[in-house]
């Protein structure tokens, strides 16, 4: 497990792997996203008492796993980067962030959209919300950290050192964030999604998770890709302007 | 220990005197406070209600406006460098930084707190929960603060980077600060959030110099 990992670490394996996966994993994107959406937004039954908003939830709950599963990703990867100095783990965690703060943003979005009809209004300091919504922060502290230095490694070094204080902290502010909203306002929270889910609903929204994971792989290979490109242009760059007096 | 104590000495000089942050903080704190009633009306009940969080939050802030300078003084003269390369661990001169930070920053806060709870009409009954809960949580802020401080050191825009870094970080001391005050504004055991906000404090200390001595290297490398 680790040997493979560590031989992902050679760009040119990276690229040869990247190539060979793309058409697969694009291809599982559009597929089961598409799927999964005409299941879930047409086929699937309305609930029983949300009626067609539950619908918003083929595209929240998928995003807002991405979200999470991408910060997780990107703290890996920023650790792997600092720990054994493989610089294609920096570049990706740096791939990946706007990625994953984009799922966040998705996620608040329609979760907006679907608590305006369900409870009436755009925002409750409910406890998921909060957590989500400093999760976003936390994307956005990550990218303008990384983004702010001249010297691009060295914003993407402390960008990594930021994920991995981040993800130390994330299960903290989880637990303050439940801890205060029930202190806050007790048995107020309503109940999303109710007890349990049916299978007609639970399909799509498997097929559509699937979906997002497989548009995540595909879009984080396309940008890792395209970030190595950069990278070793501006190498080329320095090089050149040294080389020319 | 003789470096621990000189850094310190150092740095409370350096926020004291003319020029220093010290009292600037503190001004800054007690009008930011006193902006809040103008914001939200001159209500008693009100705020009574919300005064805990405003002196929470605004200490937040008060510990912010000075975090920016904390290392990059220190950068741009050379006295990081000597610092990490001297035989003492970063990690105790890291302490040094923050102990110094939190006395001009954080203490002075804890100390004029009741003032303030006064001015916010806070219950009498709470104002030392209030005090002991900013107590225990104002080095946090100190401690997390350094992290981001020595995370922006070269960067180009760093004042508005700081805070943005620094406080989603913050939010759970914050929470659990707050909240014991609310618990015995609302008759709930007290000692639960004071706890939690302890326990943090003891486990964060030694993360959190560790993550700002490893940032502090990237910035001299």
């Amino acid at each position: 497990m680790t040997l493979s990992f560590h031989r992902l670490a050679n760009p040119a394996r990276f690229q040869r792997l990247a190539r060979r996966a793309l058409p697969w994993s694009w291809a599982v994107a559009v597929l089961a996203t598409g799927s999964g959406f005409v299941w879930g937004l047409a086929l699937s039954p309305a609930d029983y008492q949300q009626g067609d908003t539950v619908r918003v939830m083929y595209v929240h709950v998928p995003a807002a796993w991405m979200a999470m599963a991408c910060y997780a990703l990107m703290a890996v990867l920023s650790a792997s980067f600092l720990v054994w100095k493989h610089q294609l783990a920096g570049i990706a965690a740096l791939a990946a962030a706007p990625v994953g703060a984009c799922f966040t943003a998705i996620a608040l979005i329609t979760g907006s959209l679907w608590g305006k009809p369900t409870w009436g209004t755009w925002w409750v300091w409910d406890a998921r919300l909060t957590s989500v919504l400093v999760l976003f922060f936390l994307y956005l502290g990550y990218l303008a950290l990384a983004g702010a230095f001249d010297d691009r490694m060295r914003g993407l070094r402390a960008a990594s050192l930021l994920a991995l204080v981040g993800i130390i902290n994330l299960p903290i502010i989880k637990f303050s964030v439940d801890w205060w909203n029930t202190l806050h306002q007790p048995a107020s929270i309503l109940r999303a999604g109710g007890p349990s889910i049916h299978a007609s609903m639970l399909w799509p929204l498997m097929i559509t998770a699937l979906g997002f994971a497989a548009f995540l792989v595909a879009i984080l290979l396309v940008r890792i890709r395209s970030e190595l490109a950069q990278w070793r242009i501006e190498a080329l760059m320095r090089r050149h302007t040294r080389d020319v007096p | 220990m003789t470096t621990f104590g000189a850094l310190v000495r150092r740095d409370l000089a350096l926020a004291t005197r003319r020029g220093g942050d010290a009292a600037l903080t503190l001004v800054f704190f007690v009008v930011a406070v006193a902006v809040f009633p103008f914001g939200v009306g001159p209500d008693p009940e009100l705020l009574a209600r919300i005064a805990a969080g405003i002196i929470w939050v605004t200490a937040l802030l008060a510990s912010m406006t000075s975090l920016e300078r904390l290392y990059r003084a220190d950068l741009e003269d050379g006295s990081l460098e000597i610092m990490a390369l001297s035989a003492q661990p970063l990690e105790l001169q890291v302490a040094a930084k923050c102990l110094a930070h939190w006395m001009t920053s954080g203490l002075p806060v804890v100390v004029l707190s009741p003032l303030m709870a006064m001015l916010l009409n806070l219950d009498v009954a709470a104002w030392w929960i209030l005090v002991v809960s900013l107590a225990i949580g104002t080095p946090i802020l100190s401690l997390i603060g350094s992290i981001g401080a020595a995370l922006v050191l070269g960067a180009r825009k760093s004042g508005a980077l700081v805070g943005l870094i620094v406080l989603p970080l913050q939010v759970p001391v914050m929470i659990f600060g707050i909240g014991a005050v609310e618990a015995l504004l609302g008759g709930a055991p007290v000692l639960p959030p004071l706890l939690i906000e302890a326990a943090i404090l003891i486990a964060g200390t030694p993360l959190a110099l560790l993550a700002s001595a490893v940032a502090l290297r990237m910035a001299i490398e």
